[in-house]
């Protein structure tokens, strides 16, 4: 009796493999679970940072219907300084409203280009060309909006300044341009090919077959492609600065100046004293943009996630 | 062999007018943009020399050179890749080796998406909330490296992640067969696989840095210094954001100056860009599995 015991008790041990490996072993699941969550965590210390900095104004100086109503940002008058942010988001909504509208029919276009049409070599260096482009830092896009767009804007419509909506809108639709290339791109590679088989089988031409049955099957990763880019656009900051004249001014023109959101936070944060209203108000803007932009990527990633299921 | 009937010839016609059509949009897509790179070129080039990238900015920035904010940018860059390369290498690894496919997991997928999409200009407010003030470490390289850091951990994760899944299943499971545990495994087969994609992600990670502005600009990158960074406390220049500051904040800055800036600072970028495309062909081609 007392043998088998003793048997059964070594034997226990033998299996029990809680060596110093397996020790490490959890050690290090629990070091890379951390990690693994800490996107998460900085997503939520990002919205609790800003949140805390932005605090004070929230509960004293903020209201809604001056916040978001009134055109009039003047948060350095002394007397009676004017927190509205309406001029700001025209400002941000037409440069990005522009923006797509030159970046969109270009990058699905060149994305069913390169997706469809080219092959080989030519598909390759333009892919590669595409990724280079949306490479190009933010801050070099808005010195080339500064020092060669601005004169040649002057130049061809013959107006007295060339940083306006405009040249920002365009600068901008350039820079988001590759992103949604190279994302409609890959919209249109997770279209399986048996889909354009049975087209082509069935006597579809080229164009038949990508307008009838490649873009319906991507077309909400299309639409993923187009939000990401927005994002971008509505999310940038530099160029926008650079570029857009940088006057509170809601536009009647795409020549006229205007101020975006990004770039208010940009300008003025260096200037103001920690912890005063105006720098509090420009932490709410951040707050601001990041329920947008955030609002903003859970669609795409809800839409772009529909296809994958369907 | 068949005589082309009507509609096919239209049919090919309407084709070709579309294939046209969308080769236009890409060319028109690319041309604006090599010629803004020939004009930066054209513009800058006749400034760049020895002198130019190793001495110090003289006359208020109007004249002289780029060093000091040439060896911030490399500071920067530095500190960043510390904090960001294993968090990033870590988290991938958790995601590829470890979590299942549940709704734990596409929560963090959403916020690495969210953490590529926000505004750089947010990560800067986050950056001085936590960084500077909060955790006390004031406008220095170390605040300002860990908000870059934190905003391209994206990069990082999603690169690795992709070079973690070419490794086969197979090599791992044959692992495991040996008695290995998951951590050995991964340490032993799957990482040195991987290692040269994760390189890749590197390269890219570097190039983004580098260019990055506002997220720079209130956390430790200073307009204009003196002296030269002793330590991850102390603030520095950085080329980005001189960029920004002889283009617009200093007056009389002759024209080909933040030309010449504008210059170095692409050139850096898509270097590095073109290193880790080239450099993910090569593996692409080398591939043995």
């Amino acid at each position: 009796m007392s043998d088998t015991n003793t048997l059964s008790q070594t034997a226990a041990l033998d299996f029990d493999r809680r060596n110093l490996d397996w020790y490490i072993d959890k050690i290090i699941q629990a070091l890379v679970f951390i990690a693994g969550i800490s996107a998460i965590i900085f997503i939520i210390g990002i919205f609790v940072f800003i949140t805390i900095e932005g605090f004070g104004f929230l509960l004293e100086d903020f209201s809604f219907r001056e916040f978001f109503l009134s055109q009039y940002w003047e948060p350095s008058d002394e007397d009676a300084p004017e927190y509205g942010i309406l001029a700001l988001i025209a400002g941000t909504a037409s440069v990005t409203g522009l923006a797509m509208i030159v970046a969109i029919p270009f990058s699905l276009g060149a994305a069913i280009f390169i997706g469809e049409f080219a092959t080989g070599k030519t598909r390759e260096f333009l892919k590669v060309l595409v990724e280079l482009l949306a490479a190009i830092p933010s801050v070099v896009w808005g010195f080339i909006g500064l020092s060669i767009m601005n004169p040649l804007i002057i130049q061809i419509f013959d107006v007295p300044v060339g940083l306006n909506v405009l040249n920002a809108g365009i600068i901008l639709g350039l820079m988001a341009a590759p992103i949604m290339t190279s994302i409609a791109e890959d919209a249109l590679k997770a279209v399986p090919d048996r889909y354009r088989e049975a087209a082509e089988a069935l006597g579809a031409t080229r164009w038949q077959v990508i307008f009838k049955t490649v873009l319906p099957a991507a077309k909400n990763g299309l639409l993923g492609a187009v939000l990401l880019g927005m994002g971008r656009g509505f999310g940038e900051t530099m160029a926008v600065l650079m570029a857009t004249g940088h006057a509170v001014n809601i536009p009647g023109s795409v020549f006229d100046p205007v101020r975006a959101l990004t770039a208010t936070i940009a300008a003025e944060l260096g200037e103001t004293a920690v912890g005063s209203p105006h720098y509090q108000a420009l932490f709410t803007i951040g707050i601001f943009l990041f329920i947008i932009t955030f609002l903003i990527n859970l669609t795409a990633d809800l839409i772009v996630r529909g296809i994958r299921k369907g | 062999m068949f005589a082309e009937s009507s509609l096919n010839v239209r049919n090919k016609r309407v084709q070709n007018l579309f294939r046209i059509l969308f080769m236009l949009m890409t060319v028109l897509l690319v041309v604006p943009v090599i010629i803004i790179l020939g004009t930066l070129i054209y513009k800058g080039g006749s400034i760049i020399s020895f002198d130019f990238l190793f001495t110090d900015p003289t006359n208020g920035m109007t004249a002289g050179g780029i060093f000091p904010a040439l060896l911030g940018t490399i500071w920067i860059v530095a500190v960043a890749l510390l904090a960001s390369v294993p968090l990033g290498v870590m988290a991938a690894v958790y995601l590829n080796e470890y979590a299942g496919d549940n709704w734990f997991t596409r929560l963090i997928q959403l916020a690495i998406i969210n953490l590529a999409g926000v505004p750089s200009i947010v990560h800067a407010l986050f950056g001085v909330g936590a960084f500077v003030i909060f955790f006390g470490f004031g406008t220095s390289i170390l605040a300002a490296s860990l908000t870059l850091a934190i905003m391209t951990l994206p990069v990082v994760i999603v690169s690795t992640r992709e070079s973690l899944r070419a490794v086969p299943q197979a090599f791992r499971e044959a692992c495991w067969n040996m008695g290995a545990t998951r951590w050995q495994t991964i340490r032993r087969v799957v990482l040195p696989n991987a290692v040269s994609g994760i390189l890749t992600g590197v390269i890219l990670e570097v190039s983004r840095t580098t260019g990055e502005t506002a997220p720079i600009m209130f956390t430790g990158a200073a307009f204009f210094l003196p002296f030269l960074p002793q330590s991850v406390f102390d603030q520095t220049m950085a080329l980005s954001l001189h960029l920004f500051v002889v283009a617009t904040q200093v007056p009389g800055v002759p024209e080909d100056l933040p030309f010449g800036v504008a210059l170095v600072l692409i050139a850096m970028v898509l270097i590095m860009n073109s290193i880790s495309i080239a450099f993910r062909m090569y593996l692409r081609g080398k591939k043995k599995w």
